[in-house]
């Protein structure tokens, strides 16, 4: 029951935004979408799509190969190296860059920031498969006599598939949803024109019906990566022990990856670092005085509240999810999903629409930015905690109750202590990712309250960079520990 | 001490029936061995008796009482039973000392006395009390597993296969010391096993199970040497059958006229014979000849498969010690040791 409410929860903004744009009626949404303004967008929002999509699944699968199946020294310095990356906001990286070359903006800009932001979330998936698959199908394929390069292609890519299709569709996912990056390096998509529709013209019809556009394409994502992954299964034949991947000596290439690496590292983590290290450093030539207390405060409550309330609401979901393999519980999970991938300005135009028209006293209260952040970060907490409650087997609660507790006494002290730290851990995940959100925040955030990200984005839109560094820090201290739970995740499965 | 009673148990999963008509009691203090082939409701048998799973008829007693029946349930944790299934499941989040306890009183778990007896009951040294799980062997973990079990004092244990995700050495190590183990606590035993040899090394009583119906109870003896049928037969090892004619306690077959004991009545009937019961010799003895077509050798035993002289002769299967086997296309005698058993045995007059 609980979980059905969740769910809904999730699909509410879709509901609300599609109502909104049907409002306006066919003849006028049609006129709103189909202008020369929506078609720029439409241009652009595509070729970032296709440009960050290649570029960060080529830079992704090559980095996760090096680092794990070549004789590449330091793979576990490479590996935070190239997760760590994600610690730093999209938004905090565009500044870091366009702070310090002249002139950095537009599709190129757009195109560096994104995929160097963006990259590990190819890198990790597709790393941690390399690194636990068996290599006996690669053996399997030197032996049916293809070389190291055609085994890779012909074994390694195949086995690797649902993890990079995954990875990729994160990547664009992200690139639909980017707000802040974006409008700094003045390049509009979707996500920047709905914002500024409404900041400029408080405008939430059109707005909404550039919001059903979006949904549109983010649907179509969705359903291009379920096709593209297909019924194909891949299950390990025969058990015995599983063996460690072998490692590819590089010979005389070894010179040249490790200066690849090296330079990818420096682009997509020393780049940022070192930029917002030297405006730290003149934080004395600051035009505003800077305030990080307050917006320090306010984010951490905020997070807090949110991590705890999202984990809360995921938990009978998760449950459900996780032990049944109902047709109801498969379609929560996928309403959680197509909630993931509804950008935060969708959310947040949706919220804006609601709590104007049904629930005045919420607009623009707290209460409404947590719900937002709820229904943003369930899958976020899904993840974790549904993983979590699958490591605790049913059999331990047969043994409990064989012992002689009941089922509440079971749950407190077997199932509860198993599932705590995967739970946490989803947790902990939200809260990084809500002292980091700007998009939502900006629109939902009640008059005063300056989060870290809003108080870093006025700022740096005033040009006032030295400003906007403490902020910018603040934000990736705060973010540094997701490198290590996201390093982490999938290796603590408990064995019997 | 409990006595287990079973009467007219059935029980299903959703859509497939897997028990029906079950009738068993194990008497206190002995140990029952419920032995069939995998998908034939061993499991389900056990997860009935322990309160996992609710039967759909029948009656479930443990000592005086009604813990399942009509209008009648007990929920598992206020049976009082020891239960170890086949992976263990020790709980990963606790030490082995914890584990051990987890089942007593707040005020006993404390007192660390009561796990440094169950280890050296199970015949565990007591530094591991401080181990997690995954720091044990699959052998150790089984042995934690029962320490866990029999913390309570359970009156009935119930064992899962506890043994068959071991290698062969530990299975027979680990098997005695969970024997011994729980001679020593006086326990009624319930073990479901697939492994014929542990099921009549292990237990008092052998209740065959085939297909969710029980085929056969009796003492391991009896139900090896005069299974109730072909299932039971090969359920609990290799067996020859070989048509007959009976006739005043005597039967006529292949083999020559064997005693029949206990047969009575006269006509057709099927005669089941172990491979141990066959003797090989050379050619000039014996009444029955044959040519060797296959032996497979174990070292301290081999199985010797052959073929009866004449048209459509049955294949058999012998079991010889000692002296180095025959090879394929040897001829050899055969001569029958001990009695015939009979399976369909002809109506009586």
């Amino acid at each position: 029951m609980a979980a059905v409410l969740v769910a809904l929860l999730c699909l509410l903004p879709l509901v609300v935004v599609l109502a909104k744009a049907l409002e306006a009626g066919a003849g006028e949404a049609f006129s709103l979408v189909w202008r020369p303004r929506v078609g720029e967008l439409m241009r652009n929002t595509l070729s970032l799509l296709a440009l960050t999509g290649v570029l960060a699944t080529v830079l992704g699968v090559g980095a996760a190969w090096l680092v794990e199946r070549t004789a590449v020294p330091w793979a576990g310095l490479w590996r935070v190296a190239f997760v760590a990356p994600l610690a730093v906001p999209a938004f905090v990286n565009s500044f870091a860059w366009s702070s310090l070359v002249p002139g950095f903006e537009g599709l190129a800009g757009a195109v560096i920031v994104t995929t160097l932001s963006y990259f590990p979330f190819v890198f990790l998936p597709v790393a941690a498969l390399l690194r636990s698959t068996d290599p006996g199908l690669e053996e399997a394929s030197r032996a049916l006599g293809n070389g190291p390069w055609r085994t890779f292609a012909r074994v390694g890519l195949a086995q690797v598939r649902p993890a990079l299709l995954g990875g990729v569709l994160l990547v664009l996912l992200h690139l639909l949803a980017e707000y802040g990056a974006l409008e700094m390096l003045r390049f509009p998509t979707f996500t920047t024109a709905i914002l500024d529709q409404f900041e400029v013209a408080f405008d939430s019809r059109s707005g909404s019906v550039l919001a059903v556009v979006l949904i549109g394409l983010a649907t179509l994502l969705l359903t291009l990566e379920v096709l593209a992954r297909g019924r194909t299964r891949y299950v390990a034949v025969g058990s015995g022990a599983a063996r460690r991947p072998t490692r590819a000596s590089l010979g005389r290439a070894l010179p040249a990856a490790l200066l690849g690496l090296a330079a990818l590292a420096v682009l997509a983590l020393g780049v940022p670092l070192w930029s917002i290290g030297t405006w730290l450093g003149r934080a004395d030539q600051a035009l505003e005085p800077v305030a990080l207390g307050p917006a320090l405060r306010s984010t951490l409550v905020l997070g807090l509240v949110a991590a705890l309330v999202t984990t809360a609401a995921t938990l009978p979901a998760a449950w459900l999810v996780a032990r049944s393999r109902s047709r109801v519980a498969l379609l929560l999970e996928r309403v959680t999903y197509l909630a993931a991938s509804l950008p935060g300005v969708v959310v947040a135009l949706a919220l804006i629409t609601l709590t104007i028209g049904f629930a005045r006293p919420l607009y623009q209260t707290t209460t409404a930015l947590v719900v937002a952040y709820v229904v943003l970060f369930i899958p976020l907490a899904m993840v974790s905690t549904r993983a979590a409650i699958a490591t605790v087997r049913p059999e331990l609660a047969d043994a409990a109750r064989a012992l002689g507790d009941g089922p509440v006494r079971t749950f407190v002290r077997v199932q509860a202590p198993l599932m705590l730290r995967g739970t946490l851990a989803g947790t902990a995940l939200v809260f990084v990712a809500v002292t980091t959100e700007l998009t939502a925040t900006l629109l939902l955030a009640p008059t005063g309250t300056r989060t870290l990200a809003t108080a870093f984005w006025d700022a740096s839109a005033s040009l006032d960079y030295a400003a906007a560094a403490p902020f910018a820090a603040a934000m990736v201290v705060l973010s540094a520990p997701l490198t290590w739970l996201l390093l982490r995740g999938g290796h603590e499965e408990p064995r019997p | 001490m409990t006595t287990l009673r079973l009467e007219g148990i059935s029980a299903s999963h959703p859509r497939t029936p897997v028990l029906h008509d079950i009738d068993l009691t194990v008497a206190s203090g002995t140990t029952t061995a419920v032995l069939g082939p995998s998908g034939c409701g061993k499991t389900t048998l056990l997860r009935v008796v322990a309160g996992f799973m609710r039967p759909d008829t029948g009656t479930v007693r443990l000592g005086d009482e009604v813990v399942a029946g009509p209008g009648t349930w007990v929920p598992p944790e206020r049976r009082g039973f020891g239960y170890v299934a086949q992976e263990g499941n020790l709980f990963p989040h606790l030490d082995v000392a914890a584990n051990i306890s987890y089942g007593l009183p707040r005020a006993e778990r404390r007192a660390r006395g009561r796990v440094a007896e169950l280890l050296e009951v199970v015949g565990l040294p007591a530094d591991l009390a401080g181990r997690r799980p995954d720091q044990l062997s699959g052998g150790q973990q089984q042995r934690v597993a029962l320490a866990r079990s029999l913390a309570r004092r359970p009156g009935i244990v119930l064992l899962d296969e506890p043994f068959s995700a071991l290698d062969p050495e530990l299975r027979v190590a680990t098997r005695d010391a969970v024997a011994a183990a729980l001679r020593h606590e006086r326990a009624t035993v319930v073990l479901v096993t697939h492994d014929h040899a542990e099921a009549l090394s292990f237990a008092d009583q052998v209740a065959v199970l085939h297909d969710g119906g029980l085929v056969q109870v009796g003492a391991p003896p009896e139900v090896y040497t005069a299974p109730s049928d072909r299932r039971s037969a090969v359920s609990l090892g290799e067996a020859c059958f070989l048509p007959g004619v009976l006739e005043d306690g005597v039967v006529r077959c292949a083999l020559g006229r064997l005693a029949a004991p206990g047969a009575s009545g006269s006509g057709p009937c099927e005669v089941v014979l172990r491979p141990e019961q066959l003797v090989l010799g050379p050619v000039a003895s014996g009444i029955a000849h044959g040519v060797v077509t296959r032996t497979e050798y174990f070292g301290h035993d081999a199985l010797v498969e052959l073929r009866l002289d004449g048209d459509r002769a049955p294949v058999l299967r012998a079991r010889i010690t000692g002296a180095p086997p025959p090879v394929a296309g040897d001829e050899v005698s055969v001569t029958v040791r001990g009695d015939a058993h009979l399976l369909a045995a002809p109506a009586a007059g």
